[in-house]
């Protein structure tokens, strides 16, 4: 019994070492071929197409419920302290620097991620990457490049859209539905939100697109055959890229209020 | 003798703990139709992929115009493959991309046609599969055999030296599978193209093959002529060749 534990935990760390390793080499790849082929413009834009605009109304919706939620819990205990006017900062700030790059992460790698990797998972077990390669094609630059730059460029657009709506929704609940009065509200917000707040839920936002799309890229690429190795390739891709961007999220905020700090 | 195009030596291969491959040695000559039989799971697929790069063999060699292919990255085999074609068993068309861009892929990549010219050669290969006007079609939206034909169009529209068809007639019906045996001759014919086609259909082998190598038990068992194998005593080449089976007489 004690044993089989061991055996699993050692199983389990070793192939965890084994992912990181691979994705490390992964990135080293597109990192490389990035720099050695032009750039596809084509699918480029394709991938941002799909990746940045298609996922605006979930990243709105997120973003807006989110924050009038969040103010109204605030409104809902700092009211009675006689201190309305401060919620507006606090929203502001949490959306910042924490709700609004995570959730909008979060989202990214249930909406963006499981396609990623149903896509590339399916292009295996179909043949089509094989097809790729022996059109005289290196899948990486074809493939993976076009979608970690798109994850790149458009998650740090996607999280100012979130923490954008957050805002404008908690200002909505506290001054439209609550009663709070806008222009302290406002100025509190102003006050007490600076720019760097900003920078560090944008600069969050960036990072863990790459390892969305990263992390999402391997589990399609390394995927089992069968529609079952396809469905349990989109599931863990969802899971580990989940699980990666809230614990990435602790080193992250403690790494960016060394650079910025208060 | 000149030297050999394409010269497979010692191959061997374990795929899941079953050695698949077993010390492969063959050779193919510029401008050969060469068909390659054997059983069904037998390593005739895997052996194709091994000329192509797409697997490495655990042991031995893959020498393409002298070149040991075993022994460079994947980047630099993309180059080496723009002299191969390879035909997959499924079509494995890009579903994302329509008939039209499916077959102008590998002219797009290359880069050296404009727009216009990759439009008619793309038209003028659909015609010679006889899929005229099908450009605009999604893979999801043509059957089977039509994926094949486009799948054929899409790997000779380069016109590579080198073309590795994996059953091509398989699950085609008999008239589609005897265009595409012509299609195959005429293309060795016409450009020279060297031919390795792996298949069961000993009618198509006969029809194509220059000559016909058995796999079996994961080596070359032999290579001869068609006629030499149609008329061979050996009992393995005899029992394939005439679909002998060895199953028992016992039924659920």
């Amino acid at each position: 019994m004690l044993l089989s534990v061991a055996q699993r935990f050692g199983h389990s760390v070793i192939g965890l070492v084994t992912a990181s390793g691979e994705l490390v080499l992964m990135l080293q790849d597109i990192i490389r071929a990035m720099f050695r082929y032009p750039l596809r413009c084509r699918l480029l834009l394709q991938q941002l197409y799909l990746i940045g605009v298609r996922s605006q109304p979930v990243v709105i919706t997120t973003g807006a419920f989110t924050g009038a939620v969040f103010a109204a819990q605030i409104q809902f205990q700092f009211g009675p302290l006689g201190m309305p006017s401060a919620g507006g900062p606090v929203n502001a700030l949490a959306m910042c620097r924490e709700l609004g790059p995570v959730l909008c992460a979060l989202m990214i790698a249930g909406r963006v991620g499981s396609s990623l990797a149903a896509e590339l998972a399916t292009m295996k077990i179909t043949e089509q990457l094989d097809a790729l390669r022996s059109l005289a094609v290196y899948p990486t630059e074809y493939l993976l490049v076009p979608r970690f730059l798109a994850m790149a460029i458009a998650m740090p657009i996607l999280t100012v859209i979130t923490i954008v709506c957050g805002i404008g929704a908690g200002y909505y609940v506290a001054v439209g539905m609550l009663g709070v009065d806008g222009v302290y509200y406002w100025d509190n917000t102003l006050k007490y939100t600076m720019a760097k707040d900003v920078w560090i839920g944008t600069i969050k936002g960036f990072f863990f697109g790459m390892m969305i799309a990263l992390i999402c890229c391997h589990k399609g690429l390394h995927s089992g055959y069968g529609a079952e190795g396809v469905g349990r390739a989109t599931t863990d891709a969802v899971v580990d890229s989940s699980l990666a961007v809230l614990v990435a999220n602790f080193f992250f905020t403690f790494l960016l209020n060394l650079l910025f700090p208060n | 003798m000149s030297a050999p195009l394409l010269d497979l030596q010692d191959i061997h291969k374990r795929l899941q703990k079953q050695h698949v491959l077993n010390g492969v040695n063959l050779q193919v000559h510029e401008g050969e139709n060469m068909v390659i039989i054997g059983r069904s799971g037998g390593g005739k697929s895997v052996l194709l992929r091994h000329i192509m790069g797409l697997l490495r063999p655990d042991k031995g060699h893959v020498f393409f115009r002298g070149r040991d292919l075993t022994l460079i990255s994947e980047e630099d085999l993309t180059t080496v493959r723009r002299e191969m074609g390879m035909l997959f068993q499924n079509g494995a068309l890009f579903d994302s991309l329509s008939v039209g861009e499916n077959v102008a892929f590998s002219l797009r990549e290359e880069g050296k046609l404009n727009e216009a010219e990759i439009i008619k050669e793309v038209a003028r290969a659909l015609k010679i599969v006889d899929l005229p006007g099908q450009e605009s079609k999604m893979p999801s939206e043509i059957s089977g055999g039509m994926k094949k034909r486009v799948a054929l169009a899409r790997a000779a529209i380069s016109r590579p030296s080198l073309m590795l068809y994996d059953e091509p007639t398989a699950g085609l019906d008999p008239i589609v599978s005897d265009s595409i045996n012509k299609l195959i001759l005429r293309l060795g014919e016409e450009y020279n193209m060297t031919a390795i086609i792996v298949t069961h259909d000993m009618v198509s082998a006969y029809e194509i093959a220059d000559r016909i190598a058995m796999l079996h038990e994961g080596k070359i068992y032999c290579v001869e002529t068609p006629d030499a194998i149609q008329k061979s005593e050996d009992p393995v080449v005899m029992r394939f060749v005439r679909g002998i089976s060895m199953v028992s007489d016992a039924i659920f």
